[in-house]
């Protein structure tokens, strides 16, 4: 059952357009939640619904909402985080970049809910040509009396604006988007407090995903009731899974939650199988920081149930034998993938991409990454697998941020679950030099 | 203390800066640094030097040393000269999986330098980066502002005949 509620017109010529996307449907939600909602109406519909933050973590959205501060006098703010940085997820892109107004009325929705008279979507900088994308709409909605001062005559008022990063997957982390906002570097800061009490400026925020902000639209328009019997359980609605890697047909997808990872690899309406009609080895199936799996636990859990894209399901079994949904960055690897080296450019890229204030995430992705260059320069000892192990274990729950659990994680599973390979590298650098027959040899 | 005073945004970038800085409340005006530095830096020459940091400080009146930690932090800003096209190639995971390496092995022989150099008639710059949002369009590069993505070598060899021939300086935002 494919169910679309997010990209249901995002193949309509000139959807990205304000006359395009109102006769499609476009604002509607939003003329009748200003006209018979109130805001805390809205909070109630968002709450009822079960959406769960789309960014990776998968809290859920209304009691985030339901946690901001309200002090009298002092502004809140809801800042989108359109960062968009986790390896193998490009989702936002393509919602904005198609759909830029069904972000804008969603920030509308969410704004009005919270009490916000500024908003800012927070994009990353290498995005800018979708930045531009953003701001013709936001500029269109103005002009229609969309935002600005007393929005359709409810007597509400919202400015909203565009503002772009400058490369560093940190911001993507809420507090650090909160300090590049604040025009400093991207450090995440010490929590508590939490930005829904002090975070803008100070100021109670409330930062959400571009997936989520979005979904608050079809959220209202189908009632929280009626879009929470969409998806199956705890995991509620919609999900758009970015899929990458080597497969048929690559791009973005919005399943409805529930569906078997089986169907998703192998049906023709969504990834179309493997390239070349090769076998499966891998898939890292919710972004880079989320433990990889082998082919016999991706497609089953443990117990031999399928197992199904939802938060539930993926997170079954827990880090042993399964993973997490995260952001849905769906990266497939075939028979003849090295493991080692696909875990090597993740150790690169959290090395990069650590913002150096703790020690053992500073130095621990340093460290994970000349470790692993050792190992597939063929230089590797046995020992040196251990190593690996323990520097990990030693990054998880010790630091500021969760970049040090992302950065650990992926090496852990990798040696979980393919510890032979990690070996094989070491003791036989000879054999897994013609890697293709390497992998050959073993399946 | 760098000299400024012939530093000086065009009137069209000075129209974006002065939106820009009413984006924010009263006081926050700090928040405006980073887009502004990425039209500073599209302006003049493709880089941040000293001088161009100093006059963004003297715009936002804020100290020098608050535009360079911001400016040293975000890998988009050049703090070295780079050529007139910057190429930016994806490395991370899903590009890898698609044959970016090749891509990279491909640029490196093509323009005879390695990663992280420029040709020396400054034409091309070249970089390996990590994941840009194309990974279901993989391999993809970056030159400048603009994404290429579902990269061949023939596209590349293409690409990279079209720059040349337009003498073409990166578009940065
Ligand atoms: C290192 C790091 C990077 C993150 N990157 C993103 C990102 O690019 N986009 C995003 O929406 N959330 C990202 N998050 C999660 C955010 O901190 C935050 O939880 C999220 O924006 C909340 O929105 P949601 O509840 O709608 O998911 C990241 C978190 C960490 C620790
Ligand atoms: S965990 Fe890493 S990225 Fe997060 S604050 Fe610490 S050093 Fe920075
Ligand atoms: S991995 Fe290259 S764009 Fe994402």
């Amino acid at each position: 059952m494919s169910k679309k509620l997010l990209l249901k017109n995002d193949h309509i010529a000139g959807i990205n357009t304000l006359p395009v996307y109102r006769e499609h449907g476009g604002y509607t939600v939003l003329a009748n939640t200003l006209k018979n909602l109130t805001p805390d109406a809205v909070v109630e519909e968002v709450k009822k619904s079960g959406l769960r933050g789309r960014g990776g973590a998968g809290f859920p959205t209304g009691m985030k909402w339901s946690f901001l501060a309200k002090p009298e006098g002092i502004p809140r703010y809801v800042v989108c985080n359109a960062d968009e940085s986790e390896p193998g997820t490009f989702k936002d892109r393509y919602l904005m970049e198609r759909i830029p107004h069904l972000l804008v009325e969603g920030m509308i929705l969410s704004s009005y809910a919270l009490g916000a008279n500024t908003a800012y979507i927070y994009i990353r900088g290498e995005y800018f040509y979708v930045s531009r994308i953003l701001e013709t709409a936001i500029e269109e909605a103005y002009k229609a009396g969309l935002l600005g001062k007393n929005i359709l005559n409810s007597g509400y008022d919202l400015d909203l604006h565009v503002q772009v990063g400058a490369g560093a997957y940190i911001c993507g982390e809420e507090t650090a988007l909160l300090e590049s906002l604040e025009g400093k570097r991207g450090n995440p800061r010490i929590k508590p407090p939490f930005p829904a009490v002090a975070g803008l400026y100070g100021c109670p925020t409330v930062v959400n995903n571009v997936e989520t902000i979005a979904a608050v639209v079809p959220i209202l328009e189908l009632g929280g009731d009626e879009y929470a019997k969409i998806g199956i359980g705890k995991s509620t609605g919609t999900k758009l899974i970015s899929a990458s890697g080597h497969i048929n047909k690559p791009g973005v997808y919005e399943i409805e939650l529930g569906l078997p990872v089986e169907e998703f690899i192998y049906s023709d309406q969504y990834c179309g199988g493997i390239r070349g009609g090769r076998k499966l080895k891998a898939v890292v199936a919710g972004g880079s920081s989320v433990p990889i799996l082998p082919t016999e636990l991706i497609l089953k859990t443990a117990n031999g149930e399928p197992r199904l894209m939802s938060y539930e399901s993926l997170g079954d079994g827990g880090f042993a034998t399964g993973t997490m949904l995260g952001s849905g960055g769906f990266i497939v690897m075939d028979e003849d993938t090295s493991i080692v080296k696909n875990l090597y450019t993740f150790s690169r890229f959290y090395h990069h991409e650590s913002c150096g204030q703790c020690s053992p995430c500073r130095e621990g992705t340093g460290w994970m990454e000349r470790i692993l260059k050792k190992i597939l320069d063929g230089k590797g000892t046995l020992s040196d697998i251990d190593l690996l192990w323990d520097i990990q274990s030693k990054i998880e729950g010790k630091t500021i941020c969760p970049l040090g659990e992302a950065a650990a994680w992926p090496v852990a599973a990798a040696i979980r679950h393919f510890r032979p390979e990690f070996e094989a590298y070491v003791t036989n650098p000879d054999s897994i030099k013609d890697i293709k027959h390497y992998y050959r040899l073993q399946n | 203390m760098t000299n400024t005073h012939d530093i000086q945004f065009s009137k069209e970038s000075m129209d974006r800066v002065e939106k820009l800085i009413q984006h924010y409340p009263a006081g926050k005006h700090k928040s405006a640094l980073i887009p502004i530095l990425h039209i500073a830096q599209a302006e003049f020459g493709g880089w941040l030097s000293p001088a161009t940091m100093d006059y963004v400080a003297s715009i936002l009146k804020i100290q020098s040393i608050e535009v360079y930690e911001v400016a040293s932090f975000y890998s988009m800003f050049n703090l070295e000269p780079v050529g007139n096209c910057l190429i930016e190639v994806c490395r991370t995971s899903s590009c890898w999986l698609c044959g970016a390496e090749d891509i990279i092995d491909h640029l490196e022989h093509k323009l005879g330098i390695q990663v992280g150099e420029t040709t020396p008639d400054g034409m091309f710059t070249l970089k390996a980066v990590e994941c840009l949002g194309s990974c279901g369009t993989a391999p993809m590069m970056q030159v400048g502002a603009d994404y290429h993505e579902n990269l061949t070598i023939d596209k590349v060899d293409n690409l990279l005949d079209q720059f040349r021939s337009e003498n073409k300086k990166s578009r940065y935002c």
